[in-house]
């Protein structure tokens, strides 16, 4: 299979639109956290304030075809995928005009024309069907690749480990990427894993496996371009482990009792995937605040698109129970 | 018409469907050189080749999911699932992802895959290996669900099967696969949701599936002979299923008996029972009756095991009971 030589970094232009879109996210779901404890939204939300490096990252180094399966912490991972603002706050309304026209809520936000699979309120239960989205593409012929997010909680259920198996034994074109955020909702991971690698459950497959900071967008993408070239290229599929923070609880609401508070607003002091970058890029405060108050407008917007949006009859449950 | 067993209407219907559609493909364990547990993928994998006759690990979780993947991706999947037992396995697959992400997507997407199982009693392999689960199937919204009783029948639902839209958990019975059947010419599609009248009668409808058909047919034959009519109807697909066959032979005959190997208390015959009351209250002449097994884990014990799954004697003593001669 002929596969196209991509660049495997990002030019300075794209990292101002990287870190644009970063700051999108992350303000997105700051004003979710704020619709939410206003009594705006309904349902379980979860926030990935300080991942958003990871989502950017990752779903900048995929290719027009290639799909994407997500977890219950998933709005990052959707609107980088192309998901407009607007859609995904008219779903977390309950909103036909959301992008999953009110049937999915936070948990299973879907945009299939854009490659998004749809997220999962299921730990892992998307993975064995990357594996076989993969296997779809490679029975076909057709280079794309098929990628999975999931957490470190996700690495101890049946399902990775059996996606996992049937894809490498399969050499299908799939990527696993493993956002460790060290907790899996409350448990650390010193509690839910006896290995401190997690890289070394896809080495025992006898998978590639790639590690990175998780923080550092532009090693998210460097190392997302080469795992995606690897699957393409007919090589067999990819784990990535990206070692992220979760700034925020395992729910909106979560008073976070079994963490350190110390500790955590160290990390985020220090460790903030968006305040390293615009380091990085030595953006001036004012541009940095022209920046963030272009993103604010977007997100302001998407809330009145949402509030504007049409509610669902209560008849309409019935539709799409089946094709 | 040619003469075909269950077993080769099955790999029939498989194999005509992957000779003419590149999408179609099946896996599961030990289909390919062994030619499945049942032997009804026999031959396949030297006709197709490996990449679509998929031999899987040992592993129900990923053969569901990896067929789910495929089938989002517009492929027509069809996964075997080598004892219904080891559905449990694969139930968060089919439960939580193929059934509703076509839901959850508000429409976005179809899942166009078969979970091809097997199960059921006669042979004493114990409490995991032939229990009959379509209850816990058909209680799930997204999600159609067929039992063929004979080889004619499980050609042309396998078909519809496979080029339905919408996840199929397909059940077939072990004890069936020698039993052969004319079989139409060239495969007849049997659309799901008909169910099919088996036998006319006047006095008593049966209700059965999967072999309590054949028991079922056999009570009727003995039925008739002490001047009992009987109607053996197979509703074949369990969801949806087809109320106005089952209602009007049960309004025409006023008596109903249903009848299943599954475990009667909560079983599939519970809710053909609803829906017969519901519908054809006016019309029963008696209490409906319900044939299943006995509510109790399969024995080894082969004497215990023809104690609690049902045969032709607890149908025809039900049917009795219908029309108020000693059962």
């Amino acid at each position: 299979m002929a596969v196209e030589q991509h660049r495997t970094s990002l030019g300075k232009s794209e990292l101002q639109d990287v870190l644009r879109e970063m700051l999108l996210i992350r303000r997105f779901e700051e004003k979710v956290e704020e619709r939410f404890r206003a009594g705006d939204l309904p349902g379980f939300l979860h926030v990935a304030i300080g991942q958003e490096a990871c989502a950017v990252g990752v779903c900048r180094a995929l290719e027009d075809g290639d799909v994407i399966a997500s977890t219950h912490r998933a709005h990052g991972h959707t609107l980088a995928k192309g998901t407009h603002p607007n859609e995904l706050m008219a779903e977390l309304y309950g909103k036909q005009e959301g992008c999953s026209h009110g049937y999915g809520g936070s948990m299973h936000l879907y945009d299939v024309e854009r490659g998004n699979l749809g997220a999962n309120a299921v730990v892992g239960g998307g993975l064995p069907q990357i594996t076989g989205a993969a296997l779809a593409f490679k029975l076909r012929g057709e280079p794309r690749v098929a990628l999975s997010f999931f957490g470190d909680g996700a690495t101890n259920i049946g399902t990775f480990h059996e996606a996992l198996n049937l894809a490498q034994l399969w050499q299908v074109p799939a990527v696993f990427v493993l956002e460790d955020n060290k907790w899996a909702e409350s448990t650390p991971e010193s509690q839910h894993s006896p290995i401190r690698d997690l890289s070394e459950r896809a080495k025992a497959f006898g998978m590639k496996a790639l590690k990175a900071d998780g923080q550092d967008v532009e090693v998210v993408y460097r190392t997302a371009r080469k795992a995606l070239d690897h699957a393409r290229g007919g090589e067999g599929p990819v784990f990535v482990h990206l070692e992220t923070i979760r700034f925020s609880g395992h729910y909106i609401g979560d008073p976070q009792v079994y963490r350190d508070r110390d500790e955590a607003r160290e990390l985020r002091e220090t460790r903030d995937p968006i305040e390293l970058l615009r380091a990085k890029l030595e953006v001036s405060d004012e541009d940095f605040a022209a920046l963030d108050a272009e993103v604010t407008e977007i997100v302001e917007g998407s809330v009145e698109f949402a509030k504007n949006g049409t509610d669902p009859a209560p008849e309409d449950a019935l539709k799409n129970v089946y094709a | 018409m040619p003469e075909l067993t269950y077993r080769e209407a099955v790999r029939d219907a498989l194999s005509q469907a992957m000779r003419q559609d590149d999408d179609v493909f099946i896996m599961g364990e030990d289909i390919a050189e062994m030619g499945g547990s049942m032997g009804v993928t026999a031959g396949m994998l030297d006709e197709f080749g490996p990449e679509r006759v998929r031999n899987s690990p040992i592993s129900e979780m990923a053969i569901a999911g990896a067929a789910i993947g495929a089938a989002l991706q517009g492929m027509r999947p069809v996964a075997e699932i080598m004892y219904e037992d080891f559905l449990t396995l694969a139930t968060e697959q089919i439960v939580n992802q193929a059934a509703k992400h076509r839901y959850m997507s508000g429409g976005q997407v179809t899942v166009p895959v078969v979970f091809r199982t097997q199960g059921g009693a006669g042979w004493s392999p114990g409490a995991q290996h032939a229990q009959q689960l379509e209850a816990w199937f058909v209680h799930i919204p997204g999600l159609k669900v067929v039992f063929a009783s004979t080889p004619e029948d499980v050609r042309g639902l396998l078909w519809s099967a496979i080029y339905d839209d919408n996840p199929v958990v397909f059940f077939e019975h072990r004890t069936l696969y020698p039993i052969k059947g004319d079989v139409p010419q060239e495969i007849e599609p049997i659309p799901l949701g008909r169910a099919r009248v088996h036998r006319e009668g006047e006095d008593v409808t049966v209700i059965a599936t999967g072999r309590l058909v054949h028991e079922s047919l056999k009570a009727a034959e003995e039925a008739e002979g002490e001047g009992i009519s009987v109607e053996v109807v197979d509703p074949r697909t369990l969801q949806p299923l087809d109320e106005e066959t089952l209602v009007s032979s049960v309004k025409k005959t006023n008596r109903a008996v249903v009848a299943h190997e599954a475990v009667t208390r909560m079983g599939f015959g519970a809710e053909v029972a609803a829906v017969l009351q519901y519908q054809a209250f006016d019309w029963l002449d008696a209490p409906i009756e319900r044939v299943g097994a006995r509510f109790s884990p399969l024995p080894f014990a082969p004497v215990m095991e023809a104690f609690v799954v049902p045969h032709a004697d607890d149908v025809l003593a039900a049917i009795k009971r219908t029309v108020g001669k000693e059962g």
